[in-house]
């Protein structure tokens, strides 16, 4: 192993693919002599500034309401997330490679990887991925290397961002995905279970799906299991307070976007994806595992474990490149899940569940049709009879954001993704729908 | 019974036309402490010192390279709870791979012991 990341030697062979002679020539291009710093201007005060940048923030058209979900959610968070998150300890911390001097990250760490285990009914999970599109991604490969099969059936009802990252994931590789249609918006079960042969590696769904509804796949996982075939899902974390969990489907590798678990909205990010499978797996699994044990003094102690799969121990036969995590959105979800509890996130679950259904009746009673055939959670597709470009510019311009129009994902023209979650209040809602029935 | 040894670490017993492969003390002792095997399957056809397996310890993840050509007809299953025993016992119970051998003229290419040890001498 050489611990140069680059030697002389590579730096000639990289410049001669460039075709130049040494690593200046890459950035002759740039205009450097012709860039007249003095037009920047003076410099101002840091109250000038701070001016300024308000005035322009004011310009914003602040929204007055919001129903947009599509795998991101606007929830309420308890103000102890902040505060604990923003703890220097946390907020600092760089590495837990050295748990002598990381244990509180490392705890904390280790505590989230309990609550995601619990929370979905699963056996292991790492310290947290990316996003809930990668941690897919991941998931994917990981039934590749399983079941040393080529196949993966997708349900088209997953994500639509999810199934690009998988299918980027998968571009170079010399496997085969197949993406089944749905019928209107449902997964069409009957079609993928037909093509479950022995070439599969695993096929991948999502719960609910991208349109908000929720099915239970376990027969298809029972029926996909006989032949070895692995269950991959992707879920909504909060939907978990009332909606069978994966780990009772007999799901076998579960994923999702941990956003909904106490991180802001904030224009996308960072969130953190989750992975989580059965223990007899784990072997398979990317990312880094935290693991408690003794230290020489019989006491607690908590450390990263199973690394020797990644890149400080296996380094080129590494299963994945991730070498890293979302530590501390992984840890404002800790903390979020465990200051709601067990009993609370099903209450919270279930008051998205009824707004969300309140909301549909409302639609339903100015005329309006639901596309969802099953149960929804907390978001579903309402049909209009002219453009959902229309009927979304006008309320836009009321200062609401009437969902998602599906024709961005390829969908329907006249199709909106609605998301109703626990921050609606009724008031919001028949104030749009009233709104709604005028411009119909 | 005849035991061969390879530059690479691995040692093979071979009874009949079919060789047992693991790894040497000397091996083991340079890995350290072993906590993983990944077994390859049964069926597998190996090719003379290509690799077959991967021995990951608390140091490195390394590979095991096949000492001879054949068909991987039995692996050590005990290996998966138990990958400590190629520290205890490298050249008994530590066994890796059962192999039906294709071509017995490839253990020219191995060592025995007595070369073995001068080589491994030469490389302390």
């Amino acid at each position: 192993m050489n611990f140069c990341p680059h030697t002389p030697e590579d730096i000639r062979e990289m410049c001669s693919v460039c075709n130049v002679n040494e690593v200046d020539d890459l950035f002759k291009e740039l205009p450097v002599e012709e860039i007249d710093f003095k037009k920047l201007g003076k410099g101002i005060s840091e109250y000038e500034g701070y001016n300024l940048i308000l005035n322009l923030a004011r310009k914003n058209n602040l929204l007055s309401y919001h129903f947009l979900g599509a795998g991101f959610y606007d929830h309420i968070i308890p103000s102890v997330v902040d505060f604990v998150a923003s703890r220097s300890e946390f907020y600092t911390a760089y590495t837990p490679y050295q748990p002598e001097c990381s244990q509180g990250t490392l705890q904390s760490l280790f505590e989230y990887q309990t609550a995601i285990c619990n929370l979905t009914d699963l056996e292991v999970t790492n310290a947290s991925l990316y996003d809930g599109g990668t941690a897919l991604a991941e998931a994917v490969l990981m039934s590749l290397r399983i079941t040393k099969r080529e196949k993966i059936i997708m349900d088209k009802s997953v994500n639509p961002i999810y199934r690009n990252i998988v299918k980027t994931y998968l571009k170079f590789l010399p496997y085969e995905l197949i993406e089944v249609e749905t019928e209107e918006i449902e997964p069409d079960f009957g079609k993928i279970k037909s093509l479950l042969d022995s070439n599969v590696a695993c096929f991948v769904f999502q719960n609910p799906t991208f349109y908000g509804s929720v099915h239970d796949w376990t027969d298809l996982i029972n029926f996909a299991h006989e032949k070895n075939i692995l269950a991959v899902s992707s879920v909504y974390p909060i939907s978990l307070g009332i909606v069978k969990t994966p780990g009772k489907m007999g799901v076998d590798i579960a994923t999702g976007e941990g956003q909904s678990l106490g991180n802001p909205l904030s224009f996308g990010g960072p969130y953190f994806g989750f992975l989580v499978t059965k223990k007899v797996y784990i072997r398979n699994m990317p990312g880094r595992i935290v693991g408690e044990t003794l230290d020489r003094n019989n006491k607690r102690a908590y450390v990263l474990t199973l690394q020797a799969r990644e890149q400080h121990i296996k380094r080129h036969r590494a299963t994945s490149n991730i070498c890293s995590n979302e530590g501390l959105c992984a840890l404002r979800a800790l903390v979020y899940l465990c200051s709601l509890g067990k009993s609370g996130l099903k209450e919270l679950a279930l008051i998205n569940f009824s707004k969300s259904e309140y909301m549909k009746k409302k639609l339903i009673e100015i005329g309006l049709v639901i596309k969802n055939n099953a149960t929804t959670f907390n978001e579903f597709v309402v049909k209009f009879n002219r453009p959902a470009k229309e009927i979304f510019s006008t309320l836009l311009s009321k200062n609401i954001a009437f969902g998602i129009p599906l024709y961005l994902f390829g969908g329907s023209e006249n199709d909106i993704l609605i998301n109703v979650t626990e921050k609606m209040s009724k008031y919001n809602i028949d104030n749009v729908c009233s709104i709604l029935e005028a411009i119909l | 019974m005849s035991r061969y040894y390879s530059k690479d670490h691995e040692w093979l017993e071979i009874d009949n036309n079919v060789g047992i492969v693991g790894i040497t003390d000397y091996a083991q002792h340079q890995l350290g402490d072993i906590t993983y095997v990944e077994l390859p399957e049964v069926g597998t056809e190996i090719k003379q010192f290509s690799i077959f397996c991967t021995i990951e310890s608390v140091k490195a993840a390394s590979d095991v390279y096949a000492p001879v050509s054949g068909k991987i007809i039995e692996v050590n299953s005990r290996l998966e709870n138990e990958p400590e025993i190629i520290n205890k016992s490298p050249e008994e119970e530590g066994w890796i791979v059962k192999v039906e051998i294709s071509d017995t003229s490839e253990l020219k290419n191995l060592m025995d012991k007595a070369s073995y040890e001068n080589y491994i001498k030469e490389l302390d």
